[in-house]
């Protein structure tokens, strides 16, 4: 009996019951013999995306790769709370050198892989979205371009948590943080052009992209498990809410997540060798008040008067989100 | 096998027979025929299991070696100059992890102004960065120093950089006998990691350390590079039967015997010295000198030993402590502590400035007279400098210092006319 008998809470129409699943289409996590490769104990905070995000993706890394699996991490929030020494939460052979060189450390390790003829042995690189789209660009692009035999994670919860929260260039627009403050005419994050490390990711043909949300685990745990057995560059770029930058209750991590993916803020999609191929349809369209109300970080959208102007600009971006990727059915 | 060759291409050759697993190379001059070489005879096929991989900075480079390392693998990369500066972080980190790679640096000046010519800057920078720090004399003793720095690495799973003079001998033609690859399987045995990334063995490797080890994590790596001072004049003992000839050590003495003066130096500018010490002699000198091969760990012992009972050391430094005077002689100076002699610093070759022999003539005349300042910056254009000084005094709006400086000086055309 290696499944583990699973309680089944319905909320409204989105929760699909594992127990209703085939054994085989059942979440990694719900088999009593999964890896726990980052194990129980560790020093996340209370309701962490991340801690969440990262436990899936390398659970079922792990059930893909056999359980030959090496992890290269930057330095952040994962990195610190995963192993303040003596203790570490990794149960599988684990590296952090820098912030920005996760990508190609892991492209290293690859390389190493392969000539010992060790290529059972299957390499992923994971960061945070300031070691994946600020510091460590560089080197993530690079390890795309030669398309070394990696699967890079970036969680992304838009911005640098771990140093008290500061902005990244994957901070949204209006989001306050601790250099964007929520002070004078345009409080919060500049209205910049945005940098959309998935598309960037796709324009290196690299053989797969895909965006996944804690809010959507299966979805998540199926993306990794499709993305393991590829040769070459990989990609996922995780959401990953953080209760203590976002100023969101550690209870709505999900439901945060959720909002994020519902309201076309943050598109759920794949990509193989640069070319689209499908998203993840949303299943009821809420408007971006929905999911930008529960979090402190917009707080001063909803202080009187109303930002209504700016809100709007927000709105537009999650409606051309969902046109650009066929969010609805 | 004796042959004419390029220093780059004997280096290339020496690395090849080392068996490297991986190489990273990102190209900076001087370093980048090393890396050609070694691109192509990975191609080829010559150096056979080897994977080379052309990265996007050397930031990459040293980050990609650091992977490859922990990974188990034999891992080579090259740099020089704003390339050590681009990697630095990197640096650190592979002699923190205790990673054994091995790296030449094609010695080059750092800018602004950039300057792609010869001198120690590049290296100076990284001399605390944990890393053992090896200079080459000769092409040969570049191509002998690497394959014995991969035993050193190895045995103390602890980075080594060897440190090559930029064309003076990167770019040199000079007759090298590259080892055969049976000599160097008999000297070099195959890597055994002390640590390596293994799903049958999992383990964490680079934990956030706070100050309750810390500091005996530092001084581990000290303590490392004391061990240094030991293996290293056995290696090369070892290195002598092998292949018949002395290369490395931790320093050399020249004719130091019953010298009053001695004359301290790194690397290629070693052979000038040498030759203008057999004029002075010749001249009825009591003059010698001291080739520091192994910078770090830096030799007290040896050092005191071989200056202790002269009357003054000079040391020929190529690269310039800002503010303070040289790197070179804060070691020689702790080496000679207690004993009362002459110290004098001298600055040269910055930037490929060529350091003659009738200006060392000068210079080691003028030492022997102990007529040098504490520090002095050898064949300064002095005119120059005053120029410049009073140009900037005139105005407050003066403009860039080096742009004046070489609108002064012309074009090298006009000064060859």
């Amino acid at each position: 009996m290696e499944m583990q008998p699973i309680k089944f809470y319905q909320t409204a129409t989105f929760t699909v019951g594992n127990r209703l699943l085939g054994e085989h289409e059942r979440s990694v996590q719900a088999n009593m013999r999964r890896t726990n490769s980052l194990n129980s104990g560790h020093r996340a905070c209370q309701g962490c995306g991340e801690a969440l995000g990262a436990r899936y993706a390398i659970d079922a890394a792990m059930r893909a790769s056999s359980s030959q699996l090496a992890a290269v991490n930057a330095t952040g929030c994962l990195e610190v709370f995963s192993t303040p020494y003596p203790e570490t939460s990794w149960q599988i052979p684990w590296i952090h050198s820098l912030f920005g060189n996760a990508a190609a450390v892991a492209s290293g390790v690859a390389a190493a892989m392969r000539v010992k003829g060790r290529e059972e042995v299957r390499v992923i690189a994971q960061g945070g979205d300031g070691g994946t789209t600020d510091i460590g660009f560089g080197c993530l692009s690079g390890m795309f371009e030669r398309n070394d035999d990696v699967l890079y994670i970036c969680y992304d919860n838009e911005a640098y948590m771990n140093t008290g929260v500061q902005r990244s260039s994957a901070t949204p627009p209006a989001a306050r943080t601790a250099t964007t403050a929520a002070v004078g005419p345009a409080p919060g994050n500049v209205f910049g052009t945005g940098k959309n490390v998935p598309l960037i990711a796709m324009a290196h043909g690299i053989p797969y992209v895909a965006t996944a949300s804690v809010a959507n685990l299966r979805d998540l745990e199926f993306k990794v498990t499709k993305a393991m057995p590829i040769r070459g560059s990989r990609y996922i770029h995780i959401h990953v809410p953080c209760p203590l930058g976002w100023g969101s209750a550690p209870a709505d991590t999900i439901k945060v997540a959720r909002l994020a993916v519902e309201s076309g803020l943050f598109p759920l999609f794949e990509a193989e060798h640069g070319e689209f191929v499908n998203s993840t349809k949303i299943r009821r369209k809420v408007p971006v008040d929905e999911y930008l109300c529960l979090q402190k970080r917009f707080a001063h959208l909803f202080a009187k008067p109303v930002d209504s102007t700016r809100i709007a600009l927000i709105q537009a971006i999650a409606d051309h989100n969902v046109k650009r990727f066929e969010l609805l059915g | 096998m004796l042959k004419q060759t390029e220093g780059s291409h004997a280096v290339a050759e020496a690395i090849a027979r080392c068996r490297p697993e991986v190489i990273c190379a990102y190209p900076i001059t001087p370093q980048t025929h090393i890396v050609e070489g070694l691109g192509e005879m990975v191609k080829t096929g010559e150096l056979a299991n080897c994977e080379f991989i052309n990265v996007e900075s050397e930031f990459a480079a040293m980050s990609v070696a650091i992977g490859a390392s922990a990974a188990g693998a034999r891992t080579y990369t090259a740099t020089a100059s704003q390339g050590l500066l681009f990697m630095a972080e990197a640096v650190y980190n592979a002699a923190g992890l205790g990673l054994p790679i091995v790296m030449t640096i094609g010695n080059r000046a750092i800018g602004a102004p950039i300057n792609i010519w010869n001198d120690h800057s590049d290296s100076m920078s990284m001399r605390d960065a944990g890393w053992i720090q090896l200079y080459a004399e000769t092409n040969q003793e570049a191509l002998d120093l690497h394959v014995q720095a991969f035993r050193l690495a190895e045995e103390l799973s602890c980075p080594v950089m060897v440190c090559v003079d930029g064309f003076i001998l990167t770019h040199a033609y000079d007759r090298v006998d590259v080892p055969e690859q049976e000599q160097v399987d008999a000297y070099l045995p195959p890597f055994v990691p002390r640590q390596a990334l293994d799903p049958a063995q999992p383990v964490s490797i680079g934990a956030m350390v706070g100050p309750e080890a810390f500091m005996e994590v530092r001084y581990l790596a000290h303590h490392k590079q004391l061990r240094a001072l030991g293996l290293i004049p056995r290696l090369l003992d070892e290195f002598k039967l092998h292949f018949g000839r002395p290369s490395g050590g931790l320093l050399r003495t020249y004719r130091t015997e019953d010298a009053d003066t001695i004359v301290v130096a790194l690397g290629s500018v070693n052979g000038t010295i040498q030759e203008v010490v057999d004029e002075m002699r010749a001249e009825g000198s009591r003059i010698g000198s001291v080739s520091i091969c192994s910078f770090r760990p830096f030799p007290l012992d040896a050092a005191r030993e071989a200056l202790g009972r002269a009357k003054r050391v000079v040391v020929i430094e190529k690269s310039l402590a800002v503010g303070l005077g040289g790197h070179l002689s804060d070691g020689v100076r702790k080496s000679l502590s207690g004993i009362v002699l002459n110290g004098y610093t001298v600055i040269a070759g910055l930037g490929g400035r060529p350091i003659t022999r009738s200006s060392l003539h000068q210079l080691f005349r003028d030492a022997e007279q102990d007529e040098l300042e504490q520090v002095t910056f050898l064949d300064l254009n002095a005119d120059l400098v005053a120029y410049e000084l009073a140009r900037e005094a005139q105005a407050r709006t003066s403009g860039p210092t080096a742009e004046a400086i070489l609108r002064r000086v012309g074009t090298v055309a006009s000064q060859i006319a």
